[in-house]
């Protein structure tokens, strides 16, 4: 399967996630309404990383399961982690207050969502769509 | 995407682009309650836009379509917030649920009989303002004599409630022993010291009328002072006693007062959410709910309380600020 990757260090290199996951969301078939979709869920993990976490990394991959293609996004980094993940998740929570972005926003932007994260031990978000 | 709506859409479209009429911008709208119905995010709409647009009119320049793809690009974040808010929404309805059980339970739990002892007769409501209600009222009948706390938390809702919940287990305690207001008072304070967190307010007007003596003696713990009307002299006298509210510190000394009821004399218990009603004019004057007294004053205890809290609340467009009780103890 291909895999290609960006280092989050600056917050140009969000812009460059971005470019990145629309070109392989393009690839994949997803029309533009999803690209868009997936474009924003990486952009929102790839601020995150670059606020909370430093650096870090955002890797795509097309990916198929029985018959289904689709995309895969992992979010990565080393920071100090996510202490509360339940309240994270809830909606109305994230610091830019009403405006429903988010880690719940991204969830519902995508099919699958799982996030690994342990205090001092950094973050890993994995986020996919499929293709309907 | 539902096809169907889709197609629907390029039709209602097309009419209006042909016609440019109300009417259609009109059918346009009430279709527009599909989308929101099917919960279909404003990007979707903008996309069945430009699918039916492409359709209609492939001819159009490319800065056209550019642009609507750059439209869609900025509605995702309207998405965002459309699909939180029918996610909070469905939250709320779960703690509305929550809410109407935990009231079902606080009624249950707080339920109080009305006293009945010769010559009184006793009226009272306790509103409020929201779901759950941090007034409260307990009446405590030992043979000849009827005692009533009328209790207010500083704060109201759930917080309030839930400290109301505490006091009952204090009022149940009394019920034993053969206790004056100033007694009384000092009993529920050290419950309530114990127990109740330093930032809740707890004042209590504890009243009791003796039906061999007719008297009625009071004490008050920081509580709104209660009016005597004397039927006599047509005239209304503060009844209030020295007592600071409950749970402050743990000997607090409750004084104790009594006044001799005669016929037709009536005793006005309440909280301020009565006296401290708000009205497009400002707070309510005292004069203005002891005339509203003076209008009933012949009626029963009930009549004299429904008909004090049919008008307040009307005075505030039928919406309480605060959680409202009245306790009338009348002398018939
Ligand atoms: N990679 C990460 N490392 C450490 N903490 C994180 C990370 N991602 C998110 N967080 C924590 O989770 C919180 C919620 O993140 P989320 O993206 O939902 O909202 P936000 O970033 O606060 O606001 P916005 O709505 O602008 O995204 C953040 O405030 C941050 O404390
Ligand atoms: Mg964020």
């Amino acid at each position: 399967m291909k895999r290609s990757s960006v280092e989050i260090i600056t917050e140009w290199d969000i812009v460059a996630a971005r470019q990145l996951g629309r070109n392989e969301a393009k690839k994949a078939g997803f029309g533009t309404v999803d690209q868009a979709r997936i474009t924003t869920a990486i952009s929102e993990l790839a601020r995150n990383i670059y606020l909370y976490a430093g650096k870090g990394r955002i890797e795509i991959e097309r990916v198929t399961d029985g018959g289904k293609d689709g995309i895969k996004v992992v979010a990565s980094d080393e920071g100090p982690g996510i202490p509360d993940l339940r309240k994270v998740m809830e909606d109305g929570f994230s610091t830019s207050g009403g405006l429903g972005a988010g880690m719940p926003g991204v969830k519902r932007l995508m099919d699958e969502f799982k996030v690994i994260s342990e205090p001092n031990n950094g973050t890993t978000i994995t986020a996919t769509k499929w293709l309907h | 995407m539902p096809q169907v709506v889709g197609k629907q859409y390029k039709e209602i479209l097309k009419k209006y682009l042909e016609s440019h009429s109300e009417e259609d911008l009109y059918v346009g709208q009430q279709f527009s309650r599909r989308f929101i119905e099917k919960e279909i995010a404003p990007e979707d709409v903008i996309s069945i836009h430009k699918t039916a647009l492409l359709e209609l009119h492939p001819e159009l320049q490319d800065e056209v379509w550019d642009s609507l793809d750059f439209l869609i690009e900025m509605m995702i974040h309207y998405g965002f917030t459309l699909r939180e808010r029918q996610s909070l929404i469905r939250k709320q309805e779960i703690i509305q649920m929550e809410m109407n059980v935990a009231t079902k339970v606080q009624n249950t739990l707080l339920k109080t009989e009305s006293p009945i002892v010769e010559g009184l007769d006793v009226g009272w409501i306790s509103e409020p303002a929201r779901q759950m209600n941090g007034d409260y009222v307990h009446f405590i009948n030992r043979e000849h004599e009827s005692s009533v706390a009328v209790a207010d938390v500083m704060g109201k809702g759930i917080p309030a409630a839930l400290c109301m919940s505490m006091i009952k287990f204090g009022m149940d305690g009394l019920v034993g022993e053969n206790s004056n207001p100033g007694k009384a008072l000092s009993t529920i304070n050290r419950i309530v010291e114990k127990s109740v967190d330093d930032s809740m307010f707890i004042s209590m007007f504890y009243g009791k009328y003796n039906s061999e003596n007719k008297m009625f003696s009071y004490a008050s713990a920081g509580h709104e002072p209660a009016w005597h009307f004397s039927n006599e002299t047509g005239t209304f006298l503060e009844l209030d006693a020295k007592g600071l509210l409950l749970g402050v510190k743990v000997d607090s000394v409750y004084e104790e007062r009594s006044v001799y009821m005669q016929e037709g004399d009536f005793i006005v218990m309440m909280t301020d959410g009565v006296t401290e009603t708000r009205t497009e004019e400002g707070f309510i004057e005292m004069k203005e709910i002891q005339n509203l007294l003076l209008e009933v004053k012949e009626k029963s205890a009930s009549q004299i309380a429904e008909h004090v809290y049919n008008n307040l609340t009307e005075a505030q467009n039928h919406r309480l600020s605060d959680d409202f009780t009245i306790v009338i103890f009348k002398k018939k």
